[in-house]
């Protein structure tokens, strides 16, 4: 690793900082500019969202998200194919964890967001780890009755899936003989160091278990958010990622298999108030479910990587999602 | 003791936290508890500690210099916008290609946020030196070392501790995203709900919040303590003469 002088750094810092403070205002006009450009080229998969008869007269469909980039995105599509139908929409795509986001839409703070299967069953219906179904429709028919108590619909699921997998660079992989699943890491993991966001530590459905399934113990677990820098410069050398990373449309990562299906499946679901549902009727609920469809992992990365990677604003980038695949007009 | 705390509602539940340990929300392993809490305290501690200390021993000398030379105020003036304006967090993510992660990484985004308060107080407080009292220093046939270290520094001795305080504060708070980066501070529970819960994140942020008061305290402390006897003779003659109003004679002098 390299070992710069830590006042030298804070010096280059400090100038970095001058440089940008004076730059600041240039970034939206730079941004803004590969908005529609850069499209993944696919041909229009869905049919021009319709007005709905009398949504403007529905009371307004408040919207919300968790805080991070997919969420965000996914948001920002129902919100504005929700928007194209018609209706009025208040946004809220910023309600923190999901802890939060689902306290918010059972006091009806907001109306409905999206959530992952896995993630409804094991963090608000009690169901660990272990029994949540591993076949994608199962677990969501699991989630379905566990909203519904509530008085939430949880909408059909999407294509893709946000699931855990690990992944390492591309060398790092070479340099331990290329392995494609965990179980090929059984007798390397005691030298490999191995990063993930913090909560996975202490995590039965992350570090702990993954450890258990596979019977396999890291050197050391290195608590970070930014995975992939992390992987980059050598401080961890497996990581926990998600499927949909948008880092990871760049190629230059391998990501291990689940041979041993630990991993709970996690495709998302709009989950909606009941009252709500009514509000949009059978109209609304099948202009979410169509805006979804051709959400595949390679479009979710795609998308992703626009926000993250290219640095463009989530509203822009569900803009030219829904326009490329033709749900809305090209402006 | 679970008993007194249970009719506090949530509170009572992070109170319970702080002193017993439980399973954690994703179950199998043990959180909260004095034993967990305190060592997270102690690394949040060492971490902010450290990086004042660094930041006081860059911050000072360019500060008293400014201050002593009375030019590149902008310096001053910069380095704290800046400050302000660029996010700890970005820093962290920012010094990973450099520092890799971990407590050199943290210490350095800190170190960074806890400058510019230091150098703007230390400016402002050796420029707001009395006049007089330097050119008295200067007639006397002191150095401008001299003069710096032996007048004008004590004087702004007040104005000074002011700035690490602020700085040490600031620390302390934001010290509680050093978990992204791979070292458990008291923001571990913080960022971790889904296994500290709401009682974990809420025992974290309350042990934060003590330990700021508990440092701004013993700060406000060493600045009193600190402070020249002189300086504290002219404050309290300043605020009697300013209850009386119009005996401020010393006012009137000047002004003719």
């Amino acid at each position: 690793m390299k070992r710069i002088h830590p006042i030298l750094a804070l010096l280059a810092v400090l100038c970095l900082g001058l440089a940008f403070a004076a730059c600041g205002g240039d970034d939206d006009s730079s941004s803004s500019g590969g908005g529609g450009g850069s499209s993944s080229g696919s041909e229009p998969a869905g049919t021009e969202i319709q007005k709905v008869d009398g949504a403007e007269s529905k009371p307004a469909i408040k919207v919300g998200s968790k805080n991070f980039t997919e969420q965000y995105i996914l948001g920002e599509i129902y919100a504005q194919a929700l928007e194209a139908a018609g209706f009025k929409v208040d946004k809220q795509l910023d309600l923190g964890s999901e802890l939060l986001a689902y306290k918010a839409l059972q006091a009806g703070k907001v109306d409905a967001y999206p959530e992952y299967t896995g993630t409804a069953l094991t963090s608000f219906f009690g169901v660990k780890t272990a029994d949540v179904p591993r076949d994608a429709n199962q677990a969501y028919e699991e989630a379905k009755k566990g909203f519904a108590k509530k008085q939430i619909t949880a909408l059909a699921p999407t294509p893709f899936e946000n699931t855990y997998r690990l992944g390492m660079t591309k060398e790092k992989a070479k340099e331990i003989g290329n392995p494609t699943k965990i179980s090929d890491l059984t007798d390397k993991a005691s030298e490999l160091s191995i990063s993930g966001f913090p909560e996975c530590k202490q995590r039965q459905d992350c570090l702990l278990g993954v450890q258990d399934a596979y019977g396999l113990k890291f050197k050391k677990f290195v608590t970070s958010e930014q995975k992939y820098q992390v992987l980059d410069s050598g401080a961890a050398d497996v990581a926990f990622i998600f499927t949909t990373d948008g880092d990871l449309a760049s190629g230059k990562y391998a990501i291990l298999d689940d041979d041993k299906k630990f991993f709970p499946p996690y495709n998302v679901t709009f989950a909606i108030r009941d009252e709500a549902l009514q509000n949009i009727g059978p109209e609304g609920q099948k202009v979410i479910e169509d805006v979804q469809k051709p959400l595949t992992e390679k479009v979710m990365q795609e998308l992703n990587a626009r926000v993250d990677v290219d640095k463009q604003k989530p509203e822009e980038v569900a803009k030219a999602y829904l326009q490329s695949a033709g749900f809305i007009p090209k402006s | 003791v679970s008993h007194v705390f249970a009719v506090l509602g949530p509170f009572g539940d992070a109170f319970d936290f702080i002193f017993q340990q439980r399973e954690s929300q994703a179950g199998t392993v043990q959180v909260g508890g004095l034993g967990e809490i305190w060592e997270l305290t102690w690394t949040h501690l060492k971490l902010s500690l450290a990086a004042t200390a660094i930041a006081t021993l860059i911050a000072l000398p360019i500060g008293t210099w400014i201050g002593h030379i009375g030019r590149y105020q902008f310096l001053a003036t910069s380095t704290s916008n800046i400050g302000r304006a660029v996010p700890a967090l970005g820093l962290i993510v920012f010094f990973i290609a450099f520092l890799g992660v971990g407590f050199v990484n943290v210490c350095a985004a800190l170190v960074l946020l806890a400058i510019p308060p230091i150098i703007t107080n230390t400016y402002v407080g050796i420029r707001g030196v009395d006049r007089e009292t330097v050119d008295a220093a200067n007639g006397n046939g002191l150095t401008g070392m001299q003069i710096a270290s032996k007048v004008e520094l004590p004087l702004a001795l007040p104005t000074i501790m002011g700035g690490i305080r602020i700085a040490f504060v600031s620390v302390i708070a934001t010290a509680t995203i050093a978990p992204l980066a791979n070292v458990d501070t008291l923001g571990r529970p913080i960022v971790s709900p889904n296994v500290y819960g709401t009682a974990g994140q809420l025992a974290a942020c309350i042990v934060v919040a003590l330990l700021t008061f508990a440092a701004d305290a013993v700060l406000a402390a060493i600045q009193r303590a600190v402070t020249p006897r002189g300086v504290k003779i002219q404050a309290s003659h300043g605020r009697s003469t300013g209850r009386a109003g119009f005996l401020s004679t010393k006012r009137s002098i000047q002004s003719t």
